[in-house]
């Protein structure tokens, strides 16, 4: 994890053989690189060993229920937007055992997991996941409901953040104010400079672990026409987003809980939960009990869950949200309004996942928008 | 203190393939575990010794298709304690209930030369249709994951951990990239129940819908995004007739596109 640095005397230049070695050193000191990679259709998250692992001059399309990977035509490593997944499948993982207990005779003992050890390096993480780093620090490292397996993982990580040179068609994280600029939140920040006779990469230290990593590698000063190259294209980045949330969307969404539109989103929302899922800020599980046929092994387990799931918000008698329009409503008005409240910060941070991974493509900016505008007509 | 009696366990099979009650013997590594958990009493596709009941725990696989099996599962009922149905034909009808959207003997006469000892009942019917089922076990096949966790929960007094959400949770737990989105397959996911661990999408195969109906499918939205994806009414049907058709938002569902 990063404190703010937000000092840029460390901004530097490095080029391909630099990035390479810059994954290579972060092996050296035993952290497992993650990064995008193209699989399966989509940039996927998975383990390199080198930049031949990262995809070359692939783009990606992106729209309502709509994901497409598309040539780019050029050799940019990293001119595509978010995938599929978010970072939060390494730091919070869909499934892990919280304990075991071992029956003997009439007692029992418990045996907890060891807490984790992994060491990730996350490569080419966003501005927009971030900030959702960001937000899930403030649900998970707390006290005293913090979660310390998610904490350990964090204090381990190290992140290379890339700097946005596209904005993908479902996007918004400058109406989130969560990017495209990497500001802070990273050790290492990049923005891949590619011009007819060179591809090199303007890297800067958010942190004294990126200042040391840096100092391992070969770079050079950046100058200062690299320098407003990288700013010229993030700008560029941040006037072509895809999408815009409205301004406000915690009050509007908190004025409208009576809404008639809850149930003309209903009759296109499949209640699949995959808006949650992919969401790199929904933390929500659920933990589950098993036992082996014997009952000698018992063991607890916590899963990914969804306020989607009928179980979600099963209390004495059953559940209290059972039609689909007060699950879509418990989801959005939490993400963009009550999550204020409750962490001080929005639980959105513009990077379209929902959007794009809603296999109908409903629109949380669209939905926010009509309910806004629905106002208006009062 | 004497050792507790052992549950007795029965399996049943209506009409049906096998294949619910191949899973059981398919848990080859935790089978010794379980013959040592619970009696096998009566078990045809695994030996022909048979105790006689009462049960304490009825596995039923098949559905009700001809008059005999109608009596017969409740005389299974009235025997066990608890009764659990096991696969698509228990729970839903089965593949055979496809006769449901048809005439049976308009079947019968194109198969067999010689009906006369054919007895058929019109429909195919789920198990619950004609005896209290305790809890019912998704799948075509069943998954013998699943069914080692009802069995568990069982022998254990708890609740089996068999949720009814969509698939959908399955591909994302997984990391598998959606195939609607990704690639415009068509696919049962969203409006099926999660518990095969993750078979067809990881495979670029959209979901078949082995596992039935998820608690709360929104049929009519996934078909309309089937229609947009190029389908026409045919195959939107078709889509939701195969081993669940019989479940009612499935055979609502192909009903409208009939």
């Amino acid at each position: 994890m990063t404190s703010r640095h937000p000092n840029t005397q460390h901004k530097s230049v490095i080029d391909a053989d630099g990035l390479q070695s810059l994954i290579g050193v972060l092996r050296d000191e035993g952290y497992q690189v993650i990064a995008p990679r193209a699989s399966d259709d989509a940039m996927v998250l998975g383990q390199v060993n080198g930049i031949e692992d990262l995809p070359v001059g692939v783009r990606d399309e992106q729209d309502g229920g709509h994901y497409r990977l598309v040539p780019g035509g050029g050799r940019a490593l990293f001119e595509y937007g978010p995938g599929p997944q978010g970072w939060k499948r390494y730091l919070y993982p869909p499934e892990e055992r919280l304990w075991r207990a071992r029956r003997h005779g009439e007692s029992f003992t418990i045996e907890e997991d060891s807490q984790s050890t992994d060491k990730y390096a996350f490569l080419g993480v966003r501005a927009c996941d971030l900030r959702a780093m960001e937000v899930q620090d403030k649900v998970f490292d707390r006290e005293p409901q913090g979660d310390p397996r998610y904490v350990a993982r964090r204090k381990n990580a190290f992140v290379v953040a890339v700097n946005c040179a596209r904005a993908g068609g479902t996007c918004f994280c400058v109406s989130m104010a969560s990017g495209p600029r990497a500001k802070d939140g990273f050790d290492v920040s990049l923005t891949e400079l590619i011009d007819d006779d060179r591809h090199v990469f303007l890297a800067e230290a958010g942190s004294k672990k990126g200042v040391e990593l840096l100092e391992r590698i070969d770079r050079r000063p950046a100058s200062d026409t690299e320098m407003s190259r990288a700013d010229a294209i993030v700008s560029q980045t941040a006037e072509s987003m895809g999408r815009e949330m409205i301004a406000d969307a915690e009050h509007v969404l908190a004025r409208n809980l009576e809404s008639d539109h809850w149930e003309t989103v209903a009759d296109r929302c499949l209640t699949c939960g995959n808006c949650t899922l992919v969401c790199p800020t929904c933390f929500c599980t659920t933990v589950e009990d098993v036992t082996d046929l014997s009952g000698a092994i018992a063991e607890r387990w916590r899963k990914w869950d969804s306020c989607y799931s009928m179980d979600f918000s099963y209390i004495h008698g059953g559940s209290i949200r059972r039609e689909g329009a007060a699950r879509y409503r418990q989801w959005i008005a939490h993400k963009l309004s009550f999550w204020h409240e409750q962490f001080g910060i929005s639980g959105c941070v513009g990077c379209g996942r929902c959007i794009t991974w809603c296999p109908v493509g409903i629109d949380i900016t669209e939905e926010a928008r009509t309910l806004r505008d629905g106002e208006k007509d009062l | 203190m004497p050792e507790p009696r052992k549950a007795k366990l029965a399996v049943w099979k209506f009409a049906s393939c096998d294949g619910c009650q191949l899973s059981l013997l398919d848990c080859e590594d935790e089978l010794l575990e379980l013959a040592g958990a619970v009696e096998i009493a009566h078990f045809l596709e695994a030996s022909r010794a048979t105790v006689r009941g009462p049960y304490d725990l009825s596995l039923v696989e098949g559905s009700i298709t001809n008059s005999h099996d109608a009596e017969r599962i409740q005389k299974i009922r009235r025997q066990s304690k608890s009764l659990v149905t096991i696969g698509a034909c228990a729970t839903a009808g089965g593949i055979q209930a496809l006769r449901n959207f048809a005439k049976v003997d308009d079947f019968i006469a194109t198969v067999y030369a010689h009906p006369t000892y054919i007895e058929a009942l019109a429909k195919s019917t789920p198990i619950h249709d004609h005896v209290r089922v305790d809890f019912e076990l998704r799948g075509c096949p069943i998954d013998r994951r699943q069914l080692l966790e009802v069995l568990g929960a069982f022998l254990n007094g708890r609740r089996p951990n068999i949720p009814a959400y969509s698939e959908c949770f399955e591909c994302k737990r997984r990391g598998t990239v959606c195939v609607m989105v990704a690639r415009g397959t068509p696919c049962l996911g969203p409006v099926t129940q999660a518990g095969c661990g993750n078979l067809c999408p990881p495979h670029q195969r959209g979901c078949y819908g082995c596992f039935g109906p998820m608690e709360t499918p929104n049929t009519a939205s996934l078909s309309g995004w089937f229609g947009s994806a190029g389908a026409d009414q045919a195959k939107i049907r078709d889509l939701y007739r195969s081993f669940n058709a019989a479940a009612a938002p499935f055979r609502r569902e192909s009903e409208r596109h009939d």
